[in-house]
């Protein structure tokens, strides 16, 4: 199998998300940088030959692409089950599934600013929708967490699994774009801290420009 | 086998997916109607307010309906609902989320309601996001449907699930035109004939199935 391709760009938070799976299995693969500040995503090129849905990540495996991150997630841990990033029971692996997922619907989509440009054209409205949708996600992850983390490090039980994959990017957006108050939830940033200390979380961070 | 009862009410288009999983693989389970998932009641036995909840053995619930898709397809494989293959199986996820993430949450009555009291401007709101979906959806249905019957293959796949009742929602609540949309018709036209899928309409509730 040829080395696996990944479209993606450093300030797109569900990329980020794959990013750390990858760098948690050390999977070799190739980036091909997709400027979504520029709109190079809805390109007619990058929607004929890579996603018609004009998003990014998508992974290319031998000329074939897969997008949505949690698809590619579930596919990585699949295809390449070494540091595996679900747990093997059924029920916990649902548990793992349920925390991406209210972030993942529950949360992203509607906090994406370009959902809350829509809403309205003022800064403040703009604000004010954003931490309703990510404050809204947070009460209901917080009480969650404090169900299933184990000891404060990890969302599910004492290893990294998808829901840390999911929950940095989105913690990391609350804090360092729009200045959220994280005081009610300390479980969130308790497990927040410890996983931004990881050497593959790290290697996905915003900051780092990808080349 | 596990006892399962599912938290639900007769619209909620996410509870749909699960009553056509439940249907097709045959699993019984009970069914509980609930009037208002949004109550400190109810946010007991899932935080984040909203159905469907999956209670197995009276014991562990699970929410969100594509964790419950996974679950059910990981402890009852047969007949499956997702394809063998690694890269299809990504395939049928990918759709999955399109839908779950990419336009149900953004076309939902509450964020409309959010964006605006005028029901004309909440219209136009919910039509933008289904379209805009509904565009990359059938992109992506051209390169995974065999036959237009089905999302990706030949077979019914979780995929299926989570489509059939976005249309209907697009289709009998909102009235969108479905002209541009053809593949998405079709699968649409398809999987509505299937008692499986048919019985699971929020008008023929509780679910003959069950």
């Amino acid at each position: 199998m040829s080395r696996p391709i990944l479209y993606a760009f450093h300030v797109s938070s569900c990329s980020w998300r794959v990013r750390i799976a990858l760098a948690h299995k050390k999977i070799e693969h190739d980036i091909r940088v997709v400027n979504i500040v520029n709109r190079e995503s809805r390109s007619p090129e990058y929607m004929s030959k890579v996603n018609p849905a004009g998003q990014i990540p998508a992974l290319e495996v031998n000329g074939n692409v897969i997008a949505e991150s949690l698809a590619i997630l579930e596919y990585l841990e699949e295809v390449y089950p070494q540091k595996p990033l679900l747990p093997k029971e059924a029920i916990e692996r649902a548990k793992v599934r349920e925390i991406c997922e209210l972030i993942a619907t529950g949360i992203q989509p509607l906090q994406n600013p370009k959902v809350a440009a829509r809403h309205s054209t003022e800064t403040e409205k703009r604000l004010e929708w954003t931490e309703y949708y990510i404050n809204r996600g947070f009460i209901a992850l917080e009480k969650i967490l404090n169900t299933t983390s184990a000891n404060g490090k990890y969302c599910y039980g004492d290893s990294l699994t998808t829901a840390d994959c999911v929950l940095v990017p989105q913690v990391f957006n609350a804090i360092a774009r729009f200045k959220l108050d994280m005081t009610p939830y300390p479980k969130i940033m308790s497990i927040y801290n410890s996983l931004m200390k990881l050497e593959e979380v790290k290697l996905g961070h915003p900051d780092n420009k990808l080349s | 086998m596990s006892k399962y009862v599912m938290y639900e009410f007769p619209i909620s288009s996410c509870s749909w997916r699960l009553r056509i999983a439940f249907a097709y693989k045959g699993i019984q389970y009970e069914s509980r109607e609930i009037e208002d998932s949004d109550t400190p009641e109810f946010r007991k036995i899932n935080p984040a307010g909203h159905v469907p909840v999956l209670e197995i053995d009276s014991q562990h619930t699970i929410a969100e309906s594509i964790a419950i898709l996974e679950y059910l397809e990981e402890v009852h494989w047969e007949p499956p609902l997702l394809p063998q293959d690694p890269f299809q199986r990504a395939k049928v996820r990918e759709i999955c989320e399109l839908i779950a993430s990419g336009i149900q949450p953004l076309q939902h009555p509450y964020v409309a309601q959010k964006y605006s009291d005028d029901p004309k401007k909440q219209a136009e709101w919910t039509s933008y996001y289904i379209n805009k979906g509904f565009r990359a959806l059938e992109g992506i249905l051209e390169e995974t449907s065999s036959d237009k019957t089905r999302c990706v293959g030949k077979s019914m796949s979780m995929a299926d699930c989570c489509l059939v009742p976005q249309v209907y929602n697009a289709v009998e609540r909102f009235h969108i035109d479905m002209t541009p949309y053809p593949i998405i018709q079709n699968i649409y036209t398809e999987l509505m004939i299937l008692p499986i899928v048919n019985a699971g309409r929020p008008d023929n509730f509780p679910s003959e199935s069950e």
